[in-house]
């Protein structure tokens, strides 16, 4: 084993070990300890990316002394490596992107206690991309949901809390539903780690043995992750501690924490239970639907939102659908394209949210009608939320169109009343998304009779990063597909 | 009738019993309880599964080595990590249930969200 094969150990591990360090530092110095971490795993995981793209292969890396079935692993392929990546890049940037309003919104003796809780979250984050056992996944969507209702909390104001209290308990109930899948599928198969379990279910299916119990363990394991990031019937939380949490924190739960979740799917239907059984169970069918009914819904309900930290709540909804709706085809294709809108709706998302506060700052308020011609008074941020936008709507030049085109193609490739379905709900959330994402734009840019706010380098440099990532998913995203695809045929 | 499962199924009524309440009640300290009742609940459910009757803990203290004589310990080890993680989130709903209660002087969710939605409206104004 070299000692690039280590990289995914030290992305877990220097975040868990630094949350201790940069709690107990104050200022400046935490703040530019947790910078310095995640420019450390940004860095690493694009190295790592690059390595495992040359090895060509994945490889299982152990956790302590015990071997295989006994003792805790990790793995390491290529579609891991470009969604750590991914994930990291946006964490740094959004971080960096954050931290000139963060003292407004984060009183500064706080600082350490957030900066703590933002590696933890980090620290969970790259958990669960890496893990392979399926219990460890479950104790790091744990940590992941306590960081992520602290980081709601953090900020000031009754709102927040009572938003973290809501997200706490839909969170808890999904933990719940997940918790209780995994021990039913423990006494199953009585395997924790992934690839055991996958040939334990391979067998009880070929037999038809458990037939039922192995429907309610994929349901109670989709349905627990699902309501944890927030799919359509269960988004009742979202919209609520999306707008009130502080910005970073808005960032990072709408673009980092959902996926994660989404990420996890992903690794239960293709390496846990595996595509066949799944679609024997008919859950997939399950997640379509509410996947179809989450793009065009939560699209509507956006429409009608007069805030505009609403509105993008709302329309993660609509953009969690879509992902699920191509986790649920069951064909590499439809896994492909939702992996790609997971990190392309990522690096959109995050930036909507971190303009938005840049639109607020010289608006006063999020309200839509406050908003007008704000784009005018700070152009820079005005830039990048119109970025944002079109990514969500999918016009050229932003990953937005790439995502929704893999996704049409590979319903089109799937073919039956799944393939009509999803072209229904394509269509409608793709005009819904125009008319309020366009609206609000063309509100933005409206002429304002104040002046443009001085531009800021330290302000500058990681927004026009971030849009810079947003372009460049657009513009390599075939090797980004291709990279996607190979990592998915090393994944089963 | 010879029901040997009269354990899952105790875990699993309470597992009802605890999701229904965390979903439904309105009172935040009964939410808690909720909680506290489904984690345990799967617990008991997990340890029950783990159990061998006529075995012993895996604990080697009488020499004896065979397998056969103990029961699988990693049930156990699953329940005790589950009930740090249930510990670590009761923690965060209780302290978030007492900031809220001083805040607004009241303990039901929807009072709480009548409470805050006047705050923002008298904000906005």
């Amino acid at each position: 084993m070299s000692l690039w094969q280590n990289i995914p150990f030290v992305c877990i591990l220097l975040p868990l070990a630094s949350a201790a360090l940069v709690s107990v530092l104050k200022g400046k110095w935490c703040r530019a300890a947790a910078g310095l971490v995640l420019l450390a795993e940004a860095a690493l995981s694009v190295y790592f990316t690059v390595r495992m793209a040359a090895y060509g292969q994945s490889y299982a890396y152990m956790m302590g002394h015990y071997p295989a079935p006994w003792g805790n692993e990790i793995r390491a392929g290529l579609l891991e490596a470009v969604v750590s990546a991914g994930f990291s890049a946006v964490a740094l940037m959004s971080f960096f992107a954050a931290l000139p309003a963060l003292k407004r919104d984060v009183e500064e003796g706080r600082h350490s206690l957030y900066m703590a809780l933002l590696m933890l979250l980090t620290a969970a984050l790259q958990a669960q991309v890496f893990t392979n056992d399926l219990f460890t996944a479950y104790v790091f969507v744990e940590i992941m949901t306590i960081t992520a209702a602290a980081l709601i909390a953090a900020g000031r104001g009754g709102r927040r809390l009572l938003s973290s209290a809501r997200y706490m308990i839909m969170n808890l109930i999904g933990s719940a539903l997940f918790l209780l899948g995994i021990i039913l599928l423990y006494d199953l198969t009585g395997h924790l780690l992934m690839p055991d379990i996958q040939r334990a279910v391979a067998g009880l299916a070929e037999r038809g043995a458990y037939e039922l119990p192995l429907t309610v363990v994929v349901a109670l394991l989709t349905a627990g992750l699902a309501v944890k990031c927030g799919l359509f019937p269960f988004h009742t939380w979202v919209p609520d501690a999306y707008s009130a949490a502080t910005p970073l924190s808005q960032a990072l739960l709408s673009s980092l924490v959902s996926k994660a979740y989404i990420f996890l799917i992903c690794k239960i239907f293709c390496r846990v239970i595996g595509p066949r059984v799944i679609a024997m169970t008919g859950v997939d069918n399950m997640l379509l639907l509410f996947g179809a009914a989450g793009m065009v819904l939560g699209s509507v309900i956006a429409v009608r939102q007069e805030d505009a930290g609403r509105m993008v709540a709302y329309s993660s909804v609509a953009q969690i659908g879509y992902i699920c709706a191509g986790i649920a085809l069951g064909t590499q294709a439809g896994m492909t394209a939702a992996v790609f809108h997971m990190l392309s709706h990522a690096a959109a998302k995050s930036l909507l949210f971190l303009s938005l506060r840049g639109l607020r700052d010289v608006s006063g308020s999020t309200k839509r009608s406050r908003l007008v011609g704000a784009a005018r008074r700070h152009p820079l941020m005005g830039l990048a939320f119109t970025l944002g936008a079109l990514s969500m709507v999918g016009l050229p030049l932003t990953g937005g169109l790439p995502a929704k085109l893999n996704l049409g193609l590979a319903a089109a490739a799937v073919g039956g009343w799944r393939m009509w379905a999803l072209f229904a709900a394509l269509i409608l959330s793709a005009a819904l998304n125009a008319v309020y994402f366009l609206g609000t734009l063309v509100e933005l840019w409206r002429p304002s009779a104040e002046g443009a706010a001085p531009l800021k380098v330290r302000e500058a440099l990681p927004i026009g990063a971030l849009m810079a990532l947003n372009i460049a998913a657009a513009l390599f995203a075939s090797p980004l597909t291709r990279a996607i695809r190979l990592g998915l045929s090393q994944f089963g | 009738m010879n029901y040997h499962n009269y354990i899952e199924i105790t875990a699993m009524i309470l597992f009802g019993i605890g999701l229904t309440l965390l979903v439904l009640d309105r009172n935040l300290i009964k939410k808690n309880i909720a909680f506290a009742m489904t984690d345990s609940a799967m617990y008991l459910f997990l340890a029950a599964k783990g159990y061998v009757s006529g075995r012993k803990a895996p604990i080697v203290t009488d020499g004896v080595q065979d397998m056969a004589a103990y029961i699988n310990p990693i049930p156990a080890g699953l329940v005790l990590t589950g009930i740090v993680v249930s510990v670590a989130c009761s923690a965060v709903m209780l302290a978030l249930t007492v900031r809220l209660y001083q805040k607004y002087h009241t303990l039901d969710i929807d009072e709480i969200t009548a409470l805050a939605a006047r705050e923002d409206e008298e904000d906005a104004a």
